[in-house]
């Protein structure tokens, strides 16, 4: 029987670097600038955005179609999310919450649609959002801009927030700790879902990738093995499935990271609002 | 037994907490249909909250996910 494969789904994460440079000392620290295909996958990322707005940010009052596109997710954020949740109060914030959601959207269907894999004998671009250091990256700047604004907003009033009243000195107490508690982790849960959406779903995808190949290499071996087709079909039926069940979950985690931020930054717009 | 299979055997245990989402997943869409159902032009209204409970149920189910991957691989 022929060699199998080794089912490793976690190897598409491995970080390489594609050009080297040396590390460059700034204030002590050493610090490696090479591009890696990690920061390969974020450039694409960034300059199909440029692209995108060079081409499709026109200003005009009777749209073309370039320009009904962007107003179409424009559209997502202002009228689903921002709007409704915050009020009119939050239009300055249209553009940050369009930012965030316009970049992990890009970054997730380019790991989808778009994986400049294996030219030259190594991975270019990868599923950049299951990396925790990117994902935890956005969500510090999203809750750090968030928390920041709060208290260039509403000054040290906005401690206020851990208050929750009519509970005693007591319960009061208890409960500042707990509030805390389930406020300070929502960076940590605003990275980790992401990350672990997108990183389940790839595994899965290369999980169900193996067993077309595995399967269909145990099958050439004849006899029983044979049936190995039976399954090595249905694992490619399956893959198919599962790569449409990925763009919608890639639209579907930018969706949610924006819609949390508009979530987060209703605490602070509307503070002392009664919520 | 040695570490290395207690070390599987953990990060196996650990995936069982996924099933907890699962079962908040199912009840959340499921009270979410009968409701929609029952009054669809209230449905699309609610639909921001309900992807917003979906991501905040889900965020259990992928604690379990991370501890179950870190015990694999880490």
């Amino acid at each position: 029987m022929a060699q199998q494969p080794a089912i490793d789904p976690m190897h598409q994460f491995l970080i390489h670097k594609i050009v080297d440079i040396p590390p460059v000392n700034i204030g002590g620290f050493m610090l490696d600038l090479s591009i890696t295909n990690s920061v390969f996958t974020l450039l694409v990322g960034t300059a199909f955005l440029m692209v995108f707005i060079a081409l499709t940010a026109q200003g005009r009052i009777v749209p073309n179609r370039a320009q009904a596109s962007v107003e179409a997710l424009y559209g997502i954020i202002d009228n689903v999310l921002v709007r409704p949740i915050i009020g009119a109060g939050g239009k300055p914030y249209i553009p940050f919450v369009f930012t965030i959601f316009m970049l992990i959207l890009t970054l997730n269907l380019m790991s989808v649609v778009l994986a400049i894999g294996n030219i030259g004998g190594q991975e270019w671009t990868f599923a950049v959002t299951s990396q925790l250091a990117v994902t935890a990256t956005l969500a510090l700047i999203t809750f750090l801009s968030v928390f920041i604004l709060g208290f260039v907003k509403h000054g040290p009033k906005f401690l206020g927030l851990f208050w929750v009243p009519g509970m005693g000195v007591v319960g009061g107490a208890l409960m500042v700790i707990i509030e805390m508690i389930s406020y300070f982790v929502r960076p940590i849960t605003l990275a980790m879902r992401l990350f672990g959406n997108i990183l389940g779903g790839h595994v899965v995808m290369s999980l169900f990738g193996s067993f077309v190949v595995g399967l269909g290499i145990f099958a050439l071996g004849g006899g029983l093995a044979t049936l190995g087709w039976i399954g090595s079909g249905l694992s490619l039926t399956m893959i198919v499935a599962l790569t449409g069940l990925e763009l919608v979950v890639a639209v579907l985690q930018a969706f949610v990271f924006a819609a949390l931020t508009v979530v987060y930054l209703n605490e602070v717009v509307n503070f002392g609002h009664g919520h | 037994m040695d570490p290395a299979s207690a070390k599987m055997i953990g990060s196996g245990l650990a995936a069982i907490g996924m099933a907890g989402a699962g079962v908040g997943l199912g009840v959340l869409f499921g009270n979410y249909l009968q409701a929609a159902i029952r009054n669809p032009s209230a449905a699309a209204s609610q639909q921001t909250m309900l992807f917003l409970g979906m991501a905040l149920t889900e965020t259990m189910g992928l604690f379990a996910f991370v501890m179950s991957l870190l015990l694999r691989f880490g």
